[in-house]
């Protein structure tokens, strides 16, 4: 049996403990919020007319209208500049793969910290000391505006990345499976191939897709070799605004159509994002 | 034999990458190192002059514009990444606990760092418009005045630092999130039983176990802030006047707008030696606090 006075404290505990859930979450929302607005702020300016963008006030009661992804997607080489930015985005993490899966493994492997150590160095030096010898040699042999130029620097940002996120799978490589393909007689290459490859897949999976990201963020290596003809998605979106007047709700449609598959492939491999930003050296 | 064959297998699985490191980053560092003690403009008529340390003779003695530059790249990076570290540590601890909707708010979290930072660049760019932009409703909504924002010499990199706080503080957060759920309990009990505030657990046991991991988080985005390009060259190209001109930009412009390939070469030096030299200062700062 409770008492009337037990009761009253009971419920008055519960009633404090909802109202201190109740104020977390509501802080909690304070504090996303600005994060989340200018996301929010972009789709609802890609679905505006201009008239409504030009109104002088935000707000999210306004007619939708499918008009800038129209003039987007249609009325610029919108699909050509996508091709560009696979292309690149691809083929540069594809290389850093097959550069990369077989110097992590001998990174961690046969303890070679100094290659270790320098491929990551590429994340301290600035982009553009990498950048004005490329571009003076780029020039010089005609590879300014092609795409294999564009693969090699979007490498820089690729190659690190894939090592060292790797480096750390194989660390964790279970040792009894390397020391039973030795008996059974495996060449270390073959090992690498059949073993311990198909093992660390999901690891090589993350490695792919963050490289991939990277690749396609990509502006200031893009922007100094890329031409006419090799334009990534970045570049060319930031070229739209020096046509005479900015169109913002075209703007606005392209950096979301360039902005999504990015959080969606980024979505799946969450768990090694901050890694994968923090240069790798947040392991143990 | 083993050796043998161990030696040898070492070498083909790090060859192609000593390769790409030897071709694609040693390289062009000695070339830049080379083409800083000379003058050249990229023609290919005529080669580059031999000026021996002329370059950086003039970086040190005669350019105020490379002065100012890099007072604006510090002042940027030093109120950007404190900033930072201040409110990602104060959202990692506010995140640390169970609730429900937990994986969604990290979730959440992670989009301003990997969305295209040209995308979220040129959304700025639209925010800071004074006639259109979100920003000046929302500041004659509560009864100010609107700002120029960007266009205002005198403002403009402090509206750059807001940006950079806005992609970055997720970072800190969840680079600290980690390193607080990795810690063990029992010290955090051991002062709940002693009778420890909330806000002393915080200073005293808390903080000092995570500063190892804070501390990796805050070089990493020391370097990147340093380095910071995109948002700048998007929102401002520098702007107005010299107003948002960093170390980054200003070498950008050097060698791509005035074609002043050895000039920029040697400014690039000194700019990497500054941040080589902050990076590792920073990271002493771990080394001491661990073994105090």
């Amino acid at each position: 049996m409770m008492t009337e006075t037990q009761q009253q404290a009971r419920r008055a505990y519960r009633r404090r403990a909802l109202v201190r859930t109740a104020g977390f979450y509501l802080l909690l929302a304070f504090v996303l919020a600005p994060f989340m607005f200018v996301f929010l702020y972009m789709v609802a300016t890609s679905f505006k007319s201009p008239l409504d963008i030009n109104s002088g006030s935000f707000t999210l009661w306004f007619t939708p209208t499918l008009d800038n992804y129209r003039d987007v997607l249609l009325g610029t080489d919108f699909l050509a500049f996508t091709v560009n930015s696979l292309v690149v985005a691809g083929c540069s993490t594809l290389i850093a793969l097959v550069i990369g899966l077989p110097a992590a493994f001998a990174i961690a492997r046969y303890k070679m910290p100094r290659l270790g150590a320098v491929i990551l160095s590429s994340r301290i030096t600035p982009g553009i000391a990498f950048l004005i010898p490329w571009f003076i040699i780029f020039s010089q042999v005609g590879w300014i505006d092609t795409y294999q130029a564009l693969i090699l620097s979007h490498l820089l940002v690729n190659l690190p990345l894939v090592t060292y996120l790797m480096v750390s799978f194989f660390e964790d490589f279970p040792e009894e499976l390397l020391d039973s393909a030795a008996v059974d007689g495996a060449s270390a290459v073959g090992t690498f191939v059949k073993v311990v490859l198909p093992v660390t897949r999901g690891g090589i999976a993350s490695a792919a897709i963050l490289g991939f990201v990277f690749s396609w963020n990509n502006f200031l290596f893009s922007v100094v070799i890329a031409g006419r003809d090799t334009r990534t998605l970045p570049v060319a979106v930031f070229e739209f605004m020096s046509y005479g007047s900015i169109n913002w709700g075209a703007i606005c449609a392209a950096a979301t159509v360039m902005t999504l598959p990015v959080i969606v492939l980024a979505l799946l491999v969450q768990r090694h994002i901050v890694e994968g930003l923090a240069g790798g050296s947040l392991k143990g | 034999m083993n050796d043998v064959i161990d030696r040898h297998v070492k070498s083909v699985f790090a060859t192609p990458a000593v390769a790409f490191v030897v071709l694609m980053m040693i390289f062009p560092i000695a070339y830049t190192l080379y083409l800083s003690l000379h003058d050249w403009y990229g023609s290919t008529t005529s080669p580059p002059t031999f000026v021996g340390v002329d370059n950086y003779v003039r970086i040190f003695s005669n350019d105020p514009r490379f002065w100012d530059a890099l007072g604006r790249t510090l002042l940027f990076t030093g109120l950007a990444v404190s900033i930072q570290t201040v409110l990602g540590v104060a959202i990692a601890v506010l995140l640390h606990r169970q609730f429900a909707g937990r994986g969604l708010v990290r979730s959440l979290m992670l989009l301003p760092m990997i969305a295209t930072p040209v995308a979220v660049a040129l959304v700025w760019r639209l925010l800071f418009q004074p006639e259109l932009g979100l920003l000046n409703d929302m500041l004659m909504a509560v009864g100010l005045s609107p700002s120029a924002w960007v266009a205002d010499s005198s403002i403009a990199l402090f509206c750059l630092v807001l940006v950079d706080v806005w992609e970055w503080t997720s970072l800190i957060t969840l680079v600290t999130l980690s390193g607080l759920v990795a810690l063990p309990t029992e010290p955090m009990e051991a002062a709940v039983v002693d009778g420890a505030s909330a806000w002393q657990r915080f200073w005293l046991i808390t903080l000092p176990m995570v500063r190892p991991v804070i501390v990796i988080a805050v070089v990493f985005r020391l370097i990147e802030a340093l380095k910071t390009f995109d948002p700048i060259i998007v929102i401002t190209q520098g702007g107005p006047g010299f107003a948002t001109e960093t170390l980054n930009i200003y070498i950008y412009n050097t060698a791509f707008q005035y074609q002043q390939l050895g000039y920029a070469s040697a400014l690039l030096l000194v700019f990497f030696a500054i941040v080589f030299t902050l990076a590792a200062v920073t990271l002493s700062f771990r080394r001491g606090k661990a073994s105090s």
